[in-house]
């Protein structure tokens, strides 16, 4: 919150002077909500990782992602103007007032059906990024220059294991294989462009989602390639995380995250 | 023989700005060197400590037998002339 605060200060921009507008209030949500739901499944992992070292690796990871998820979700807040901050969003939402793509709520899995998530959602996020930089929303912009460092470590960690998983033992390679052919179905959704997408792409404030399929499609086939994985056929969608109907999955995870301000309201540490 | 179930051992070295020799930090285990790097980044610099990683095999590093102290080491003790504690060092130089 204070970090979105002092951006939106220094962009001289202040919450009482900002009209409402629900259009990039909904489309900042979105992004919030994919960095807090994957980085809330990440930390998932904290004490169960195959080895020490990568307990670390991905508690980092998630770490990062919730650090965007507290820049996004404070600054949805502010142009809701509905006195939510971060905390609230994130606490305080029901699983239908989540907008994440259903693929960041999909379970972990086993470790290989975590990195095959991860490097769809790394792609997809570092594309997105890259293009916010040059965004015509000025604090939209710094936040995704501050994001779009993180996540080319975050893809350089994911893309690796996915090589090393499926150019690796049968076993590791059956079982990256199954997760991407099971996965790859809610990949879908990610560019499946809606009114909300539209109207942030005429206004210069997000990209084409097109735009970002095509870089994404390119990024993520050589990795496939290098990892001699074969792409998985695309298949008929109908998964509508992005406008609130979600998998089984979210509901337990939000059950779990929130389970704290829920039972004591306003509880601080 | 190397153990299949178990990473081979990496030294990680860091410099922790321009200018200062990579120093050991500690060891990790890793499948293979670029994995060694991205764990170091994440175990060791993770407070900022550090510009540079350097990460080696365990293994590859020859090591001197505590045994061989006396030998080794001894020979040196009686020779201070070869500190050179005699010279004045200007206050600018900061890191010598």
């Amino acid at each position: 919150m204070s970090a979105a605060n002092a951006m939106s200060a220094a962009n001289g921009m202040s919450p009482a002077t900002r009209v409402r507008d629900d259009d990039l209030f909904q489309y900042v949500l979105r992004m919030g909500d994919l960095s807090l739901v994957l980085g809330q499944r990440l930390g998932e992992w904290v004490g169960h990782s195959p080895a020490l070292e990568e307990d670390l690796g991905l508690a980092n990871i998630a770490l990062d992602l919730i650090g965007q998820a507290r820049l996004l979700l404070g600054y949805a807040g502010e142009i809701e103007g509905r006195g939510r901050d971060e905390d609230k969003l994130a606490f305080l939402r029901e699983q239908g007032e989540y907008f994440n793509p259903i693929l960041a709520e999909q379970p972990n899995g086993d470790f290989g059906r975590t990195i095959v998530r991860q490097v769809l959602i790394d792609a997809f996020q570092l594309e997105l990024y890259e293009w916010l930089t040059a965004s015509s929303d000025g604090q939209l912009a710094e936040i995704a220059a501050k994001a779009v460092k993180e996540t080319r470590y975050h893809l350089r960690y994911s893309g690796g294991w996915l090589v090393r998983l499926g150019d690796g033992t049968v076993e590791s390679r059956a079982r990256v294989s199954s997760a991407l052919e099971s996965l790859w179905s809610y990949t879908a959704e990610l560019f499946a462009e809606d009114a909300v997408d539209r109207a942030m792409a005429e206004r210069g404030i997000g990209p084409r989602l097109a735009d970002v399929q095509k870089a994404w499609n390119a990024r993520i086939d050589a990795l496939l390639a290098e990892a001699t994985l074969d792409r998985p056929l695309d298949r008929p969608y109908s998964w509508f995380g992005k406008q609130g109907a979600h998998s089984e999955h979210l509901g337990y995870m939000l059950a779990e995250m929130q389970y704290m301000q829920r039972t004591y309201p306003g509880a601080r540490w | 023989m190397e153990d299949k179930h178990q990473w081979p051992l990496y030294e990680v070295f860091i410099r922790s700005r321009g200018g200062l020799d990579h120093k050991h930090a500690g060891s990790l285990h890793a499948a293979d060197a670029p994995m060694a790097l991205e764990h170091a980044r994440d175990l060791y610099t993770r407070r900022q400590e550090g510009v540079s990683i350097w990460v080696v095999r365990s293994t590859d590093i020859t090591a001197s037998d505590p045994a061989d102290a006396d030998s080794l080491f001894e020979p040196a003790r009686d020779k201070v002339y070869r500190h050179p504690t005699f010279y004045d060092i200007p206050d600018e130089v900061k890191t010598l």
